[in-house]
């Protein structure tokens, strides 16, 4: 199967390239990349081709935090479904947390996971494997078993590793193999029964906060462990201004640290909580105006390396509580690119620099062979248009969850086509 | 004319709102007293009072009210609704409206539950009290009972002492007092006062004695002795050494101070069983204006207007 992709505008930020070029995709692989009319088809080859005009062509994106919940809580999201909602949101890559039922954190587990993304054959799915054996935080998994079986991080998410001890014994265990540790940062002990960033509007509204210190104790008490022992940390969805400071100083120091940012939290702050729509409810919760303003700068100074979604599929039961009670986490992979597209309309990043945060960059940090569109290279690629504007309607998301607190935002820069090794895994015609 | 669908807390009344309201309640509170307690007014509406928390005064008071305009007024509590079975919440008052009450009275453990409910429902919600949010006819029966001691609300200067963080009573009285130009000064241990509380236009203080010198009315919060657990307190015995209002602490205060409390009172905890005896202490006033203020918000939300009144 050959696929020429035409006149469209294909930015690759690896190879710097921002320029109208044609692409040939052959055998799943990308064989030339020329300026536009340059690549000649003999009839015999048979491409079908794809008129980009007016659209964005460039690497697939790669989300390096999402939760497909299976096994265990498969009313929620699928292996399956969840590669769909990935495709639709133009990810050709993504990597999924461990925290199922039962918890991957053994090579069976992470076999499971990665046997079923494959048969299901649509976007590329990385396991991120436990930190500790059931996400307890009581001994470490069997890192060098899981890295063996495919496992490409580790990570407790959704509950930090909370004992010093064990997460220093972490840093110098996981530096033999070699990958990330990815802490979901946050103090439990200042959380407790919290459900959104304790401060004036948590005041108001009388629900528990969680405060801003949390996060920032515990991604201070990992970057001084890991200056001890070496290792790799990455900072999952950072959310407070003081972190991203915190982030900023150990990388000047040269310390081996990165981080992500979840679009949700450079998008809202915690006044939209008011009138209490559980689809506002995350951990990290939603911050205050001043940390999106320091995200955002960590953004476009680059100590935000990477945007990752964070999707997390609930059930309408899950969600349709009492605030208190409501299940933690908003889907994200279908919005993605548009709230993404929000920085460059406000000139914090460039369109080069926005891809790059969703493709090359997440691909160098966790040593992935895509992202880039140097020739001969699987071709995983997305292509949207920056300037086609729509409302977004959950009941059209390919999750089967649709839990988004973005229903009905008008917003621009849709997805058309998204290509996984040659092959459409999904186009709007 | 009175065009609120729910009241859902004071942060959404007036000053028209609740002047509307306080009349509305003086004009009733005359029904109470007589020796046939009851007018037709509400005949043939329902009332349902829903409460997922226990709750004694409160839901007497709504259940009187509703019972003293001649409404049919049913209780669900806590225990007998079907929550306990796993029903969902929207389910249940989705079900609960398809019998066609006119009110839903809801009081709720976690806060926003009577919004989130509202929402789903046509029929106009009185929330009786939602976790830490608001409690809005407990506030509007303390400014009853301020402006039958005091005449009038504007400019009086209120202390407000206790468990700021989690009361909700604080909360729905901020937003009203605010709103009928009150001063309100909170008091309390500074582990129980939430962050950014200045931002609602209130001062701030640790000291009682100090804090109660020159205002009008002392409003005392009931203090849970189970806050001692999440490292709020040392004991109850600190507490009351520094929050206690006693006879000796209130001879600092204005002559003609009055005192209110929410109930129910820790006696000899937050407050000295003298002072609460004494001529200060309005608390059954309260109960009192309770019922009139509650027949009040069924009346005018049920289309009443306040110039309209048998």
């Amino acid at each position: 199967m050959t696929i020429l992709i035409k006149n469209g505008r294909v930015i690759d930020p690896a190879n710097h390239l921002d320029a109208p070029k044609d692409i040939l995709i052959a055998r799943g692989s990308i064989k030339a990349i020329e300026p536009p009319g340059k690549i000649s088809i003999t009839e015999a080859e048979k491409a079908s081709i794809i008129d980009a005009k007016g659209c964005v062509v460039c690497p697939g994106f790669i989300d390096m935090h999402v939760h497909f919940r299976e096994p265990g809580f498969e009313y929620k999201e699928t292996i399956e479904s969840g590669c769909q909602s990935a495709a639709a949101g133009g990810f050709t890559s993504v990597a999924v947390m461990p925290n199922t039922n039962p918890v991957n954190d053994t090579r069976s587990v992470t076999e499971l996971m990665l046997s079923q993304a494959k048969a299901k054959g649509i976007v590329n799915v990385y396991a991120i494997a436990a930190i500790t054996q059931g996400l307890a935080g009581e001994r470490l998994s069997e890192m060098g078993d899981l890295k063996d079986a495919g496992a490409i991080a580790f990570s407790d998410d959704g509950r930090p590793v909370m004992n010093n001890e064990l997460m220093r014994r972490a840093f110098e265990y996981s530096k033999m193999f070699k990958l990330p540790l990815i802490q979901h940062s946050e103090m439990l002990d200042l959380t407790e029964g919290g459900c959104m960033n304790e401060g004036a509007v948590s005041t108001e509204l009388g629900l528990r906060g969680m405060p801003v210190e949390a996060e920032d104790i515990m991604v201070y008490r990992d970057i001084a462990l890991l200056e001890k022992t070496g290792g790799r940390l990455h900072v999952a969805h950072i959310s407070s201004g003081n972190s991203v400071e915190l982030v900023r100083q150990a990388k000047a120091q040269g310390l081996p640290v990165t981080c992500e940012v979840a679009p949700h939290h450079f998008i809202l702050t915690d006044e939209a909580v008011r009138g209490y729509d559980t689809n506002t409810k995350m951990s990290p919760p939603l911050r205050s105006a001043s940390d999106v303003d320091r995200i955002k700068k960590g953004l476009k100074d680059g100590t935000i390396d990477i945007i990752a979604t964070d999707h997390a599929p609930h059930d309408l039961t899950d969600k349709q509580t009492e605030y208190q009670n409501a299940c933690f986490g908003i889907v994200g992979l279908e919005t993605a690119l548009p709230l993404t597209l929000k920085l460059v309309e406000e000139n914090i990043l460039s369109l080069s620099d926005a891809i790059k945060k969703l493709t090359s960059a997440p691909a160098e940090i966790f040593k992935l062979d895509s992202g880039n569109f140097s020739t001969g290279k699987q071709a995983d690629i997305v292509i949207f248009d920056p300037e086609c504007e729509y409302e977004i309607d959950v009941a059209k998301f390919h999750s089967k969850s649709k839990n988004s607190p973005f229903n009905g935002w008008r917003v621009k820069g849709k997805v058309l086509h998204t290509l996984v090794a040659g092959k459409v895994v999904y186009s709007v015609i | 004319m009175f065009k609120l669908k729910s009241i859902l807390g004071t942060n959404d009344l007036t000053k028209e709102n609740i002047l509307t309201i306080l009349d509305t309640a003086d004009t009733f509170k005359e029904i109470s007293t007589r020796s046939i307690k009851k007018v037709p007014t509400l005949r043939g509406k329902t009332i349902i009072n829903l409460f997922f928390e226990p709750s004694t005064r409160t839901r007497t008071s709504f259940e009187i009210a509703g019972k003293r305009l001649s409404a049919d007024v049913i209780n669900i509590s806590g225990s007998t609704s079907s929550t306990v079975k796993g029903e969902n919440l929207i389910d249940m008052a989705q079900n609960l409206e398809a019998m066609n009450p006119d009110i839903l009275v809801i009081r709720h453990s976690h806060s926003g539950t009577a919004e989130m409910i509202s929402r789903s429902i046509e029929c106009p919600v009185i929330n009786a009290g939602d976790g830490f949010h608001e409690h809005p006819s407990q506030a509007l029966l303390d400014l009853q009972t301020i402006r039958e001691a005091k005449g009038s609300l504007e400019g009086l200067k209120v202390a407000i002492v206790g468990d700021i963080a989690h009361s909700r009573v604080v909360r729905s009285n901020i937003y009203a007092m605010k709103t009928m130009g009150m001063e309100v000064r909170l008091v309390g241990p500074a582990t129980m006062i939430p962050v950014d509380i200045q931002s609602f236009g209130v001062s701030v203080d640790y000291f009682l004695e100090e804090a109660i010198k020159d205002v009008d009315v002392i409003m005392m919060l009931r203090i849970q002795t189970e806050r001692q657990n999440r490292y709020l307190l040392p004991s109850l015995r600190e507490y009351s050494n520094l929050f206690c209002l006693t006879s000796k602490i209130l001879e600092k205060a204005k002559d003609d101070v009055i005192i209110i409390h929410p109930g129910p009172v820790n006696r000899g905890v937050e407050i000295a069983l003298d002072v609460m005896e004494s001529e200060h202490s309005l608390i059954l006033n309260q109960v009192t204006n309770g019922v009139a203020v509650r027949m009040a918000l069924m009346y005018l939300l049920l289309g009443g207007s306040d110039d309209n009144i048998n």
